[in-house]
């Protein structure tokens, strides 16, 4: 395995097949990334990252898929999705631990550029989808949040 | 919830926890040993607290092999920064940061 690039954890109280539904349904990713993940999950499948109704802005393969516990995909610019030096792969792997899920995301062999725009997006992402499955708010600004913070 | 983010501030708050962060920020994917040969400190004080910050999530790692790789994981940091900075505030932050960073110069705090 190569080096990863970032490795991203976070801690949610839910179960595994919650995190699973929240990553692959179109509908409920959109709530709290802002884009839409699209795929049949099957392993060789295609898949897109997309705003609702838009074309892609990040194209792959399933690499691997076991759900509810781990899911592979290749990530690439829909301009050159076969340019091996601008496809990257992100591992999602989602454990049970003591009535909690750990969800870790690791991402490899990611270009320079990609590395600067990626290293701002996962942090709001993942803890979009903790606010998200702990409290069932959707989230009006994935990278905001602010919104949907619970009160206290 | 309180506990976890107990855990974080208490992390942050050592001024050598920190620069172990700034160095994982500058260089991902590091190994104890690379780590504490950046320190003034044993590899066992480093190790200890690596651990502190793996507990509070702020470092997360990967094995390689026979190497255990460090990483800074801002996850907890991005849970706190979306709490209390709203959005509108950030590009005007951004640039008072820039300018304390120029005239001041990098500070570890």
């Amino acid at each position: 395995m190569d080096k990863p690039a970032y490795v991203y954890v976070t801690y949610i109280l839910t179960t595994p097949e919650r995190v699973w539904e929240a990553i692959t349904d179109a509908k409920i990713s959109a709530s709290y990334w802002e884009r839409e993940n699209v795929s049949d999950w099957k392993v060789g499948s295609p898949w897109e990252h997309r705003l609702p109704g838009k074309s892609p802005d990040v194209v792959g393969k399933v690499l691997e898929a076991d759900p509810p516990r781990r899911l592979v995909t290749s990530w690439a610019p829909p301009s050159e999705p076969d340019n091996p030096d601008k496809i990257s792969r992100v591992a999602i792997e989602i454990e049970e631990m003591g009535g909690k899920v750990r969800l870790t995301v690791t991402h490899t062999d990611l270009d320079a550029q990609s590395l600067k725009d990626v290293s701002g997006g996962w942090p709001a992402v993942l803890s979009n989808l903790k606010t998200l499955l702990e409290t069932g708010r959707t989230l009006p600004d994935p990278y905001g949040a602010v919104e949907g913070h619970p009160q206290e | 919830m309180a506990d976890d983010m107990d855990r974080v501030f208490k992390a942050l708050a050592d001024a050598s926890r920190r620069r172990l962060l700034d160095l994982l920020y500058a260089d991902q994917g590091q190994t104890l040993g690379a780590l504490a040969a950046r320190l003034t400190m044993t590899r066992q004080a480093v190790s200890q607290h690596l651990a502190l910050l793996e507990a509070a999530n702020l470092v997360a790692t990967v094995k390689r092999g026979r190497e255990k790789l460090h990483y800074l994981n801002p996850v907890p940091i991005h849970e706190i920064h979306a709490r209390w900075i709203a959005k509108f505030e950030r590009p005007r932050l951004d640039a008072l940061a820039d300018l304390k960073q120029r005239l001041e110069g990098d500070d570890d705090g």
